[in-house]
């Protein structure tokens, strides 16, 4: 078995200190594949967003390895963390998070700013992208003048712009109805099979996990089970 | 990078036009009164420094009265005599040249045109000391001088209104209905600070004292002083020579004043030179004020595009970037503000000039300096804002409503 892409060794996470210190995460193991399509479960204060965090290089855990690419993340600083996002993870969450008053194309080009592309790279990236999405013809809305269903994937388009090894999505069908959580669902889908970016989502709807290959429910700042199996941590931490 | 975050900071700017406009506005003002201010300053001045040299150099001016002007109230102190003027040029060392003059308000006619202009009454001394010299014509003679003949020489606004179009030399023109022949037109001086210095006629003195004033008094005297001399020195004794035939008694206050050019000059520039600088200041205090405004805005901008800055973390920015973006954003809202207040300052320069009466004045090292400022308050302001854009957790800011 290859090394995998991702890998969470006994992760604990504790915020605050003393008496008001809160585990959010209790000793987590997990592995994830390259190319694989995982969906995160798990009622509320579970520790699912946490986890999301650590995974996104957004935080850091306070105990325990997390290792991408066999590089420990755990031992970065703020900005090498930055640079790791920048060059291999794409984000898309919840509440859209477009810039306001700005071009879905400008829009799209934002990480591309960053990496320092030329004008014409980025222009010519950005189109691909919003074409991949379906919105090639839609390139010179602001967010404003976009539905719900379109800011998403304006915002796929961004987090896939950069070509990223990992694709995180945050409740990515949280605000929308069923109809467009499908059509969001089948473009991620689409991404994990023809591109073979690895996805990662978190939900709460049990149907849009069905899209996963892998499912991880998480209960009391612990993976519960994997794909209906027992994980051996929750085991470890039920004895 | 940097283009980038410069272009950035452009389409942030132009995103929030309104908000931008009031940002800048205090640096607009502040930028502009400074600039405004010292250019006109520097337009006063000149203008004091113009006008007091066209009186000419080395010159003293011999006036009844105390001080500047007349005097208060009391009696009108006694003109001069000619025999006073005598008594200076042939007593007092050091003296080159003294011309007495009196003047009198006239209606000058040519034709069907009229025009009210002063009437000076001199000697033909009087062009060298007051450093005036012909365009045409000439200066009467000695013999016209002594005979009191009816002829003049005039300044050129006076010519451009009474002989438009044509050659004043060999015409003539009735001054209060006495008929005088023009023999020489001036060089023009131009605006001499707050009085049109061509718009004179002058003519001798005898022929002024017999047909206008219709006394031989001297209202005033021009005493031009060999460089050679100590101007003190030649004043004082001038002041002695006055008290004595004035019939001051020794302790007594004289009734009369010699003004000393150089001496105005210096005195009334350093004057204004000093209300410059004051009101620099206090317009420098507003363009304090203006970038303190920039601060207010930037830290308001920076919690309300919280999120947006949490989105540029969470892609990849990292803290240097989004420090630089917001003070490049500060940098270049206060340079634009400095280059509209240069804009401005050069309007209400050219219209505060034209109002109060002196010359227009660019002044490129005030522009640089305020411009350099305002650049500089951008960095200074913009920085502890940025710094707190740069700080935030991207999680929390992605959270943040």
């Amino acid at each position: 078995m290859a090394e995998p892409l991702i890998a969470l060794k006994a992760v604990t996470k504790t915020f605050g200190s003393g008496q008001t210190a809160f585990q959010a995460l209790k000793g987590v193991d997990l592995e994830i594949e390259e190319g694989d399509f995982v969906a995160i479960m798990g009622p509320s204060g579970s520790g699912k967003s946490t986890t999301m965090n650590i995974l996104g290089c957004l935080d850091v855990p306070t105990s325990g390895e997390f290792l991408f690419k066999n590089l420990h993340v755990e031992q970065l600083d703020r900005d090498q963390r930055a640079l790791l996002r920048r060059r291999y993870l794409g984000f898309v969450f919840q509440g859209f998070n477009l810039l306001a008053r700005t071009s879905a194309l400008e829009n799209v080009e934002l990480p591309l700013l960053y990496r320092g592309e030329a004008k014409s790279a980025r222009h010519k990236a950005a189109l691909d992208a919003l074409d991949k999405v379906g919105l090639a013809d839609w390139w010179d809305h602001t967010p404003a003048e976009l539905s719900g269903g379109q800011q998403q994937r304006v915002a796929i388009a961004r987090a896939i712009v950069t070509g990223p090894a990992v694709l995180l999505a945050d409740e990515p069908t949280g605000n929308l109805d069923s109809e467009r959580s499908v059509e969001i669902m089948e473009l991620l889908t689409a991404l994990n099979r023809d591109s073979g970016i690895t996805v990662l989502m978190v939900t709460h709807e049990p149907e849009m996990a069905d899209y996963a290959r892998t499912i991880v429910h998480f209960r009391d700042g612990l993976i519960d089970r994997i794909n209906g199996e027992a994980s051996s941590s929750a085991l470890a931490g039920a004895g | 990078m940097l283009g980038t975050t410069i272009l950035l900071a452009i389409r942030e700017i132009r995103r929030h036009m309104l908000r931008s406009f009031l940002t800048t506005l205090g640096i607009v003002i502040g930028v502009a009164a400074v600039v405004t201010m010292v250019q006109l300053g520097n337009g006063a001045t000149a203008a004091v420094q113009q006008n007091i040299s066209s009186l000419g150099a080395n010159v003293l001016q011999v006036r009844p009265g105390q001080g500047f002007g007349r005097g208060g109230g009391g009696a009108q102190p006694a003109n001069f005599r000619e025999e006073d003027v005598e008594a200076i040029a042939s007593q007092i060392a050091g003296v080159r040249a003294v011309a007495p003059q009196t003047s009198a308000s006239v209606t000058a006619v040519q034709n069907a045109s009229n025009w009210q202009t002063t009437l000076t009454g001199t000697t033909a001394d009087y062009f060298t000391v007051q450093q005036w010299s012909l365009q045409s014509g000439r200066v009467w003679t000695s013999a016209e001088e002594t005979a009191g003949k009816a002829v003049c020489v005039i300044g050129e606004t006076v010519a451009d209104n009474l002989f438009p179009g044509s050659d004043p030399i060999g015409g003539s023109l009735r001054l209060n209905n006495v008929t005088c022949d023009v023999i020489g037109l001036l060089v023009s001086k131009g605006q001499g600070g707050f009085q049109d210095q061509d718009d004179t006629v002058i003519a001798p003195i005898r022929m002024v004292q017999r047909r206008f004033t219709g006394n031989r008094e001297v209202s005033s005297i021009a005493v031009a002083i060999d460089e050679r001399y100590d101007a003190d020195a030649v004043q004082a004794s001038m002041s002695e020579l006055l008290r004595e035939r004035r019939h001051i008694e020794p302790g007594e206050d004289q009734d009369f004043n010699i003004l000393d050019t150089a001496q105005i000059s210096e005195a009334l520039t350093s004057t204004t030179t000093i209300l410059t600088m004051v009101m620099a200041a206090v317009a420098g205090v507003s363009l304090l004020v203006g970038g303190i405004g920039i601060m207010n805005i930037m830290l308001v901008s920076v919690t309300e595009r919280t999120r947006e800055i949490g989105i540029r973390l969470a892609i990849g920015a990292v803290g240097k970037e989004v420090l630089t973006q917001f003070l490049v954003e500060a940098i270049v809202l206060a340079c634009i503000g400095g280059f509209l207040g240069l804009l401005l300052a050069l309007v209400l320069t050219a219209a505060g000039a034209t109002l109060v009466q002196v010359p227009f004045m660019f002044d490129v090292q005030i522009n640089l300096l305020a411009f350099g400022f305002s650049a500089a308050i951008g960095v200074i302001f913009g920085y502890f804002p940025a710094r707190r854009a740069a700080a935030l957790n991207p999680i929390d800011a992605l959270r943040h409503e």
